[in-house]
């Protein structure tokens, strides 16, 4: 009897504390939020002047926001289907095959994840102006893969250490060529990992802050914009872009989690 | 006996091994090894009139790190650093503990409740912070309202806000390596030891936590180092009161325009990260747990 009421209170006790710890984690994402229904107009944007979809009308002429975020989802895509390619096949050559430098590599593809990312922007910056390629796409999307890349070869490499090599040797043993066995046996095998990587890729991409900041000359993506109108006042249309893009995504996390999206659940 | 060879195998590696892994192999070497180690030969550069690189050796850059200023500032780089580190694993642990070994039907949904606020940009996410804590603030306004204060409270610029943002952004990356080592416990371990006589106390000091240092380590070493570098959170809330090392690298590129000062800032980085790995290497750390 005692026992139970102890372990009650154990219990209250872990979901208060974690409630405020949830609290915390969503704080300045509820004030993101409810700012973005701000009926203000006048900058600084912070005093609320009532309830308003305002800014969700007026998002839409605001083409530099909105291009800033068209080049956001352009580099983190094309940065992710590179990555994600470059990724793959290097883990899988890493993994497979004996050649000189091999431990080198390895050791490498740990600094992109642990040297900060500021000297990450920084070198690649003096590189670019060194070797004359002009900042911009260009120089984005390169730096976006060099740092995802790693990643990608980690979720893929965690795939592969549970790999059995002997059915891609049945497969060609039943006549397919290596080209074919790779895309008809290797790659399936290997795809929640490939999965995780490329999302991971995304993620990493779209929020990068730092090394965008040194390498992207004219070129603004949605976080240097927000972070360009910081002195001055982030306008609440930039609160309504966020606001959607979060509920976009918790709605496509929804749906692939139900297995709406996937549709493989009803087959099997 | 020797193995038999697969009749699939080249007798040569090297082509398959050029296509699949030289990619890679050229990211690497321009993306990642070429500019660092241009950045090393930088910081032993000169700059003329117009803050142009010359590349003309000097040693003065390495001379300018030691000023009394700078030192300054590294100290409080490492202070805040060290705090944020701290107070993540003093939270970060027994919310990770008690997610990872909830028997709820929601963990699922408490795994991604961590990850959820990614989605929304971080440096937006900051703001949201200088939003709720400014002086005309909703925190503020709140405390006004029911009469805790006449007068708004200044929370912005300190030292404190500074770390609260930090700990905001990092708090996730200990996290998420706590839940997968403290996952992995095995229940019986536990129960052996409170069956053996061992209080709670004693279990945590000596089953727990030794199992699930990996998850400690690797998660102090994914908050401590980049919290150094980023800028922003000290800028957005700090407002140069709260400068750390990464705000003078940053200076050094953008404002001041001396880059051969920021990269040998940067060689401090460098050598502060490669020494911090290999602690933590010593410790018995896997570096793939840090690829979270």
């Amino acid at each position: 009897m005692r026992k139970a009421r102890k372990e009650k209170r154990k219990i209250s006790l872990s979901v208060a504390f974690c409630s405020m710890v949830y609290l915390f984690l969503f704080l300045p994402i509820f004030v993101v939020v409810a700012n973005s229904f701000n009926a203000t107009t006048t900058k600084p944007y912070l005093s609320w002047k009532g309830f308003s979809f305002d800014w969700y009308i007026k998002l839409w002429s605001n083409s530099s926001l909105l291009e800033s975020f068209g080049n956001t989802i352009i580099i983190a895509v094309v940065s992710t289907i590179l990555s994600t390619v470059i990724g793959t096949l290097g883990a899988v050559g890493i993994y497979r095959y004996k050649f000189k430098g091999k431990g080198i590599i390895n050791a490498f593809l740990y600094i992109p994840v642990v040297i900060p990312e500021i000297v990450i922007g920084i070198a690649l910056l003096t590189i670019f102006t060194n070797v004359n390629i002009p900042r911009g796409m260009v120089t984005l999307i390169l730096s976006h893969v060099s740092f995802s890349v790693p990643y990608v070869i980690f979720n893929v490499r965690a795939r592969l250490s549970g790999y059995d090599k002997s059915i891609e040797e049945a497969s060609m043993d039943l006549g397919a060529n290596r080209v074919v066995t790779f895309f008809e046996i290797t790659l399936p095998v290997l795809a929640p990992g490939i999965a995780g990587g490329a999302l991971l890729a995304f993620t990493l991409s779209i929020d990068d802050v730092i090394i965008s900041y040194f390498v992207n000359g004219q070129t603004k993506t949605y976080p240097l914009k927000v972070m360009e109108s910081i002195k001055s006042g982030v306008s609440p249309d930039v609160n309504a872009l966020s606001t959607l893009v979060l509920i976009g995504t918790i709605g496509l996390v929804y749906l692939t989690q139900s297995g709406v999206l996937s549709g493989k659940h009803k087959k099997i | 006996m020797m193995k038999k060879r697969s009749k699939h195998e080249f007798k040569s590696n090297t082509m398959p091994a050029m296509v699949t892994v030289g990619p890679v192999a050229i990211l690497l070497l321009f993306l990642v090894v070429a500019p660092l180690i241009f950045v090393a030969v930088m910081s032993f550069c000169q700059t003329d009139e117009f803050y142009n690189v010359v590349y003309r050796f000097t040693a003065v850059n390495y001379g300018k790190l030691v000023s009394e200023d700078y030192l300054k500032i590294y100290a409080q780089s490492l202070l805040i650093a060290f705090v944020t580190t701290l107070i993540c694993v003093l939270v970060g642990y027994p919310f990770a503990y008690v997610i990872a070994r909830t028997k709820s039907k929601k963990k699922q949904l408490f795994y991604m409740l961590v990850i959820i606020p990614f989605w929304t940009n971080s440096l937006i996410r900051i703001y949201g912070w200088r939003t709720f804590l400014g002086n005309s603030g909703w925190l503020n306004k709140l405390l006004m309202t029911i009469g805790v204060v006449s007068e708004p409270v200044e929370f912005l610029y300190k030292t404190g806000t500074t770390v609260l943002g930090m700990v905001y952004c990092f708090i996730p990356f200990m996290v998420l390596p706590l839940y997968t080592a403290i996952e992995k416990l095995d229940d019986s371990l536990l129960e052996a030891s409170s069956d053996l006589g061992a209080k709670p106390v004693k279990t945590l000091f000596e089953v727990i936590l030794p199992l699930t240092a990996s998850g400690i380590f690797s998660g102090c070493i994914m908050v401590f180092i980049p919290c150094l570098g980023y800028f922003f959170v000290s800028n957005i809330l700090g407002g140069g009161n709260t400068d750390m090392i990464g705000n003078l690298i940053e200076r050094q590129f953008k404002s001041a325009n001396n880059w051969p000062l920021g990269a040998a800032l940067s060689i401090i980085l460098i050598l502060v990260t490669l020494l911090l790995v290999k602690i933590y290497q010593k410790l018995g750390g896997d570096m793939d747990s840090l690829g979270v």
